[in-house]
C-alpha cells in the first residue's frame, strides 16, 4: 500500500506551499515565525473543550487473533442463533451499555471505557491487520511506520532508567520503532514471575566493572582512531547505549517489573494467568514513568468452535482488565493512562458451518478510556444480522471510524499533534495519524 | 606490515598440534593445500572493469577535492569479505590457510593475490549460497511466514541456494521467479508468487502486492508509490532517454495487470484469462486494465503468458534499469550500503554514481554472472581501502566511498561472528550436522531478540538497549565465551598458548581478525601477568566477552 494522498496535504504543508507559491521573501520572512505559533494555538484550540492535562501513559491490552465482538462488547443476544452465537448481555456500570455475559467483572468497570463499535479497516490479513491498528498505517512497503508507543517516546522526553516503551508476553510482533529507529522499539519481557531478561551480569561486579572499563578505556580507544569526530555520538551509539543498559541493570526501577512484593490477594484479582500478572505489572510500571506497556493475550483465532474459545479468553481478559482499571482508577494513575484494548480485526458477525467466526474488519469494536478520553459512551453501531452477500459490508454500520482515528484520538489525548509530519531516514514527511479524533470522546 | 607476529602465532599454534589437527580439513571445497597451490588471479576483462571502476571512483574523488584512505590490511579485508559472503567473520583456522605467510612479499600485488585466493575460496564454499540465498529471499518474498500450505519460505530459499551455489544465470532465474509454473514444493521458485497472498485475495495472489515486489527487486523503482494516486510530487521517475513525464496511477496498475492472469490450485501456480481490474481515483466505476509496461514499451513482447512477457521485458539485455538493481543490491550485500540509496530507488535516467553503469554493462555482457559481480566489486580499491585515515574522516568521505563505510552488522551476521568466535575451526560443512543445527538454532533465536532488520536490510539503525543487554549478559554470547565449556575458543586459548603474548593476539584474531595494537596488548599482557591457570582461563574469558562486546565487533570496518 503506497502513502495516502492526503497525507501530503494537510494544514502545514497548505501554509508551506503557499508561502513557498506566492508570498514575497518580506512577507513569508514576516510569517515564518507565525507558523508554528499558529498551529500550536490551532491544535490548542482543538484541545480547548477539555481542560484537563494531556494524559501521559497508554497500555494497549492487545488481543493477538482478532477477539469477536459479538462475545466481547457487541453482543446481539437479540440475533437469532446463528449469529449471536448464543452470547448473551448484561447491564453495565455505564448507563445504556450492555456488553457479553462473559464480561461479569468489567461490567462493573465500563464507566472508565467507551467503545467504539463502528471500527472499519481494509485489511483482513493477520499480519496486515496488526500493521495496520497497531500503527495506524496500512502495511506500505517503503517503510515501517511506529507503534502508539514509539511516537510517544519521540515525542515526549523523559529520564527514566528502564525502557519507556514495553512490551510483554509479545510473541511475533511486538511494537516496533519503525521509521523513527529501533531504539523505540518496545522492550519485550515475558511473565512477571520470571526474572526480566539479560539484566543481570554473568560475573560477579568487580569482573564486569573490570571487562567494561577495559572495553571503554583500551578497546573503544583503538577503534576510533582516525576515523569521524565524535564516533560514538555522531554515528554509532553503542558506548552510548551500552552505558544506558548498565543504567538500567542497576536501576531500582527494575523492581516494577516484579510481583514478589504484591500481596497475594491482589495477585488473586488479576487472576492466575501470564496476562493477569502483566496487567498487574503494567500498573507498577506506568507508575514509575512508563510510557507505554502492550500486553498481548493471544487465543482469539476462533474459526473453529467460537463461542467457548471466545469464552476461554475473556475469562481471563475479564478478571485481569478489570482489575487493572480497578487498580488504576484507586491510584488515580486512570486520570493520566489511557486503556486501549483491541486486535487486528473482529470476527464475522455469523457463525460459519464450523460454528466459528472468520475474520472481520467491517465493524468491530475497539474500547479506548482514561487520560481524558470520557469513558461510559458508545460510539457507532453494527447490523445484528446483516446481509452475508452485501457488496458493501461496511454499508449499514452506523457512525463508522477508521483505524486511524483511534490512533488521532489517543494522540489527540495525549496532547500530540497527530497533524505534524515527522521525517523518515530518506526525509519524506510522514503525517502522525491519518484519522481524526472523535470528538465524542472528549 | 608487521606480518611477523601473526606468523608466530600461527606457526605456534601447528606445532601445538591440539589444534592444527583439526585445522587441517577442509574436505568440502579442497584442502588448504589445494589452494594455497591454486594459482588464481581475476581474468584480464575483469582487471580491464576493476581498472575502469576504479578510475571513475578516482575522477569523482578529484573533483570533490576529497583525500582518499591507504589501502586496508589483508585481515581488515578478509573480515569485509567473509561477512559479505558468508555472514560471518573468518575462523582462525580461514586466517592460518589464507592469511599472510612467511615468504609472502610485503606488495600491494601480493596482498592482492592473496585476497583474490581467498574471495574465490569464500565464493567456493557452500556457505556463500546460504547466506546470500537469504539476503535475496527477502528482497523476494520478505520475511513473514506467509500463507499457510501454498507457501513455503525455507524451500524457496533452499532452492535460491542451490541456484546461486550453481552461479545460475540471474536473468534466468528472475525469469522463473516472475513467470513460474507449478507446485510451492517440487517447483520453488513459484513461492515468488504464492508469497503474496492473503486472507483476503481468494486464493489468488495480491496482484499490488505482487507488482510492487517485482518493481523494487527487479526495476529499483517504487512503483507501488502509484497505487493510490499520481506521483504529484515527482518522487517517481518515469523520464527515459530524454522523454520527461510524470508517473501515474495507472502506470502501475497496467504493471500489476501482468499478473492477472496467475490462478493457484492444488495443482499449483498457473495461468488462466483473467483480467484485472481497478477503480482509479476519481472514477466511479471499476475498468479492465491492459497490461503494459511503464517504459521502453519498444522492446518486443513474446507471445505467451502475460507473465512470461513481463519476465521478458525486465530481463531484456536493453532494460538496463533490470542490471542496475543488480548491481546496487549485491553492492549493497557487499558494503552494507547500497551504491544509490534507497536500495530499491534507481533513477531511470541518471546521474548515476561512479561505476554504476560500468558493472551494469559488464554484468548483462557476461551472462549475468553473479560470482563475476562480487570478484569485481570486491576486487575495487573502494573495496580494499581502509576505514580509518591520517586526514580527519567525514561523513562526505564515506558517502564518496573514500574511505571504507562504518556499517553496523546485521544480526545474523553478530550471531554468526559470535558463533565463529567461540571456535577456531571454521564452521562449515564438515563440523558435524548437530553442531550446525544448534547453531542456526541459536542464531535464529538470538536474532528475534536482538531484532530482525526484516526486508529494510540496508537503513542504518541506532543500536539498542536489548541488544546491548542481550551481547552483555545473554546465553548466547556467555555460552559461547565460558572458558569452562573446553570446546570455547577462551579455554582452548588458554591451554595451547606459548605465553601470554601469543594468548591475546590469538583472542584478537579469533574475535576481531586483527592483531592487538601495542596499547592492547600490553595492557591485556599485564592482566595475565602472574596469574594462576585459573585465574588465566577468567581473564581470557574476560578479554573475549570485552571484545565482543566492543563497537569494533559489531560494525563492519
Amino acid at each position: 500500500m503506497a502513502c495516502q494522498s492526503q497525507q501530503h496535504w494537510n494544514r502545514r504543508t497548505l501554509l508551506t506551499a503557499g508561502l513557498q507559491a506566492g508570498v514575497t521573501a518580506a512577507a513569508a520572512t514576516s510569517m515564518s515565525w507565525l507558523t508554528p505559533l499558529a498551529t500550536k494555538l490551532a491544535y490548542a484550540q482543538e484541545r480547548a473543550p477539555d481542560s484537563q492535562a494531556p494524559a501521559k501513559s497508554v497500555i494497549l491490552l492487545w488481543m493477538q487473533g482478532g477477539p469477536s465482538q459479538r462475545d466481547t462488547f457487541d453482543p446481539k443476544p437479540q440475533a437469532s442463533e446463528l449469529y449471536s452465537g448464543g452470547v448473551k448481555s448484561i447491564k453495565t456500570s455505564a448507563q445504556g451499555v450492555r456488553i457479553a455475559e462473559t464480561l461479569p467483572l468489567m461490567a462493573d468497570q465500563m464507566h472508565h471505557l467507551s467503545l467504539v463499535r463502528s471500527v472499519v479497516s481494509r485489511e483482513g490479513d493477520h499480519a496486515r491487520g496488526v500493521y495496520n491498528v497497531k500503527t495506524g498505517f496500512r502495511p506500505d512497503p517503503t517503510l515501517v511506520h511506529p507503534s502508539i508507543g514509539a511516537v510517544m517516546c519521540h515525542q515526549l522526553t523523559d529520564d527514566l532508567e528502564i525502557p519507556r516503551h514495553i512490551s510483554m508476553l509479545t510473541t511475533n510482533t511486538p511494537a516496533r520503532g519503525g521509521y523513527l529507529g529501533d531504539t523505540f522499539d518496545a522492550f519485550q519481557v515475558g511473565d512477571p514471575q520470571q526474572p526480566v531478561p539479560d539484566v543481570m551480569a554473568r560475573v560477579d561486579t568487580e569482573r564486569d566493572e573490570k571487562r567494561r572499563s577495559d572495553l571503554f578505556s583500551v578497546v573503544e580507544q583503538e577503534f576510533a582512531r582516525g576515523r569521524l569526530r565524535n564516533l560514538d555520538e555522531k554515528k554509532t551509539l553503542h558506548q552510548l547505549s551500552m552505558k544506558r543498559a548498565v543504567r538500567m541493570m542497576a536501576s531500582s526501577q527494575l523492581e516494577a517489573f516484579s510481583l514478589k512484593d504484591v500481596p497475594q490477594t491482589k495477585k488473586d484479582r488479576f487472576g492466575d494467568t501470564s496476562f493477569g500478572r502483566a496487567c498487574l505489572a503494567a500498573t507498577q510500571l506506568i507508575n514509575v514513568g512508563v510510557r507505554c506497556v502492550e500486553i498481548t493475550l493471544g487465543g482469539w483465532d476462533s474459526h473453529i468452535n467460537n463461542t467457548p474459545a471466545q469464552a476461554s479468553r475473556t475469562k481471563i481478559m475479564d478478571a485481569a482488565m478489570s482489575s487493572m482499571l480497578a487498580e488504576l482508577d484507586e491510584t488515580g494513575l486512570l486520570e493520566s493512562t489511557i486503556v486501549v484494548w483491541g486486535g487486528e480485526f473482529g470476527r464475522t458477525p455469523w457463525l460459519n458451518s464450523t460454528s466459528g467466526r472468520d475474520h472481520w474488519p467491517h465493524g468491530f469494536t475497539i474500547a479506548l478510556g482514561g487520560g481524558g478520553i470520557q469513558g461510559g459512551r458508545v460510539i457507532g453501531e453494527t447490523n445484528p444480522e446483516p446481509d452475508r452477500d452485501a457488496k458493501d459490508e461496511t454499508a449499514d454500520v452506523v457512525d463508522p471510524h477508521a483505524v486511524e482515528d483511534i490512533h488521532a484520538t489517543v494522540y489527540k489525548a495525549l496532547g500530540i499533534d497527530y497533524e505534524q509530519e515527522m521525517m523518515t531516514p530518506v526525509g519524506r514527511p510522514m503525517i502522525v495519524a491519518q484519522g481524526n479524533a472523535i470528538k465524542e470522546l472528549f | 606490515m608487521k606480518w611477523r607476529p601473526i606468523i608466530s602465532v600461527l606457526i605456534c599454534l601447528v606445532a601445538l598440534g591440539g589444534i592444527s589437527s583439526s585445522l587441517l580439513s577442509t574436505s568440502q571445497i579442497g584442502s588448504s593445500a589445494d589452494w594455497q597451490k591454486r594459482p588464481f588471479r581475476p581474468d584480464t576483462g575483469v582487471l580491464n572493469v576493476v581498472a575502469a571502476v576504479n578510475g571513475e571512483f578516482i575522477d569523482s574523488w578529484k573533483n570533490a577535492d576529497l583525500e582518499a584512505a591507504p589501502p586496508a590490511s589483508v585481515l581488515a579485508v578478509m573480515r569485509r569479505a567473509s561477512l559479505a559472503l558468508h555472514g560471518t567473520v573468518p575462523s582462525l583456522e580461514e586466517i592460518r590457510e589464507f592469511g599472510p605467510s612467511e615468504q609472502m612479499v610485503d606488495t600491494l600485488a601480493a596482498e592482492n593475490d592473496l585476497l583474490d585466493r581467498y574471495i574465490q575460496y569464500l565464493l567456493a564454499d557452500r556457505r556463500y549460497a546460504d547466506y546470500v540465498s537469504e539476503r535475496f529471499a527477502r528482497v523476494f518474498v520478505g520475511v513473514d511466514a506467509g500463507p499457510f500450505l501454498v507457501y513455503r519460505r525455507r524451500r524457496f530459499q533452499l532452492w535460491l541456494s542451490d541456484q546461486l551455489f550453481a552461479n545460475r544465470r540471474y536473468d534466468s532465474l528472475c525469469r522463473e521467479l516472475i513467470s513460474g509454473t507449478g507446485v510451492w514444493v517440487s517447483d520453488p521458485a513459484v513461492n515468488f508468487v504464492t508469497a503474496t497472498i492473503t486472507d483476503d485475495s481468494q486464493g489468488r495472489p495480491d496482484l499490488p502486492k505482487l507488482a510492487g515486489r517485482t518493481s523494487r527487486a527487479f526495476l529499483g523503482m517504487r512503483l507501488d508509490c502509484l497505487q493510490c494516486h499520481d506521483d504529484a510530487l515527482g518522487t517517481i521517475g518515469l523520464s527515459f532517454e530524454g522523454m520527461s513525464r510524470e508517473a501515474l496511477q495507472t502506470d502501475f496498475h497496467q504493471f500489476a495487470a501482468f499478473y492477472s492472469q496467475v490462478s493457484i490450485s492444488l495443482g499449483g501456480v498457473q495461468d488462466d484469462y483473467r483480467h484485472y481490474s481497478y477503480t482509479y481515483l476519481g472514477d466511479e466505476k471499476d475498468k479492465i486494465i491492459t497490461p503494459k509496461v511503464p517504459f521502453q514499451s519498444d522492446l518486443t513482447l513474446p507471445a505467451g503468458s502475460r507473465r512470461g512477457q513481463l519476465a521478458t521485458w525486465i530481463t531484456a539485455r536493453q532494460n538496463r534499469a533490470f542490471s542496475r538493481t543488480a548491481v546496487n543490491r549485491v553492492w549493497a550485500i557487499i558494503f552494507g550500503k547500497p551504491l544509490v540509496e534507497p536500495v530499491d530507488d534507481i533513477p531511470l535516467s541518471g546521474p548515476f554514481p561512479p561505476g554504476l553503469e560500468l558493472l551494469a554493462t559488464d554484468f548483462s555482457d557476461h551472462e549475468y554472472d553473479l560470482k563475476r559481480l562480487i570478484q569485481i566489486i570486491t576486487r575495487l580499491d573502494v573495496f580494499r581501502i581502509s576505514s580509518r585515515a591520517a586526514f580527519e574522516v567525514t561523513s562526505r568521505h564515506e558517502q564518496a566511498w573514500t574511505v571504507f563505510p562504518l556499517v553496523r552488522l546485521r544480526p545474523e551476521q553478530v550471531a554468526g561472528g559470535i558463533g565463529q568466535t567461540a571456535r577456531v575451526r571454521t564452521i562449515n560443512a564438515d563440523v558435524s550436522y548437530s553442531v550446525r543445527q544448534q547453531q542456526q538454532q541459536d542464531i535464529l533465536s538470538f536474532v528475534k531478540r536482538y531484532g530482525d532488520t526484516g526486508e529494510d536490510e540496508f537503513e542504518d539503525r541506532g543500536g539498542t538497549i536489548t541488544q546491548r543487554l542481550l551481547m552483555m549478559n545473554g546465553n548466547f554470547v556467555k555460552d559461547r565465551t565460558r572458558s569452562s565449556d573446553g570446546a570455547n575458543a577462551a579455554a582452548r586459548i588458554a591451554a595451547i598458548a606459548e605465553d601470554d603474548e601469543d594468548a591475546v593476539q590469538i583472542t584478537y584474531l579469533c574475535v576481531l581478525t586483527r592483531l592487538p595494537s601495542k596499547t592492547e596488548r600490553d595492557h591485556f599482557i599485564l592482566a595475565l601477568h602472574g596469574v594462576s591457570a585459573e585465574q588465566r582461563e577468567r581473564v581470557l574469558e574476560d578479554l573475549f566477552w570485552t571484545l565482543i562486546n566492543s563497537t569494533e565487533f559489531s560494525w563492519n570496518h
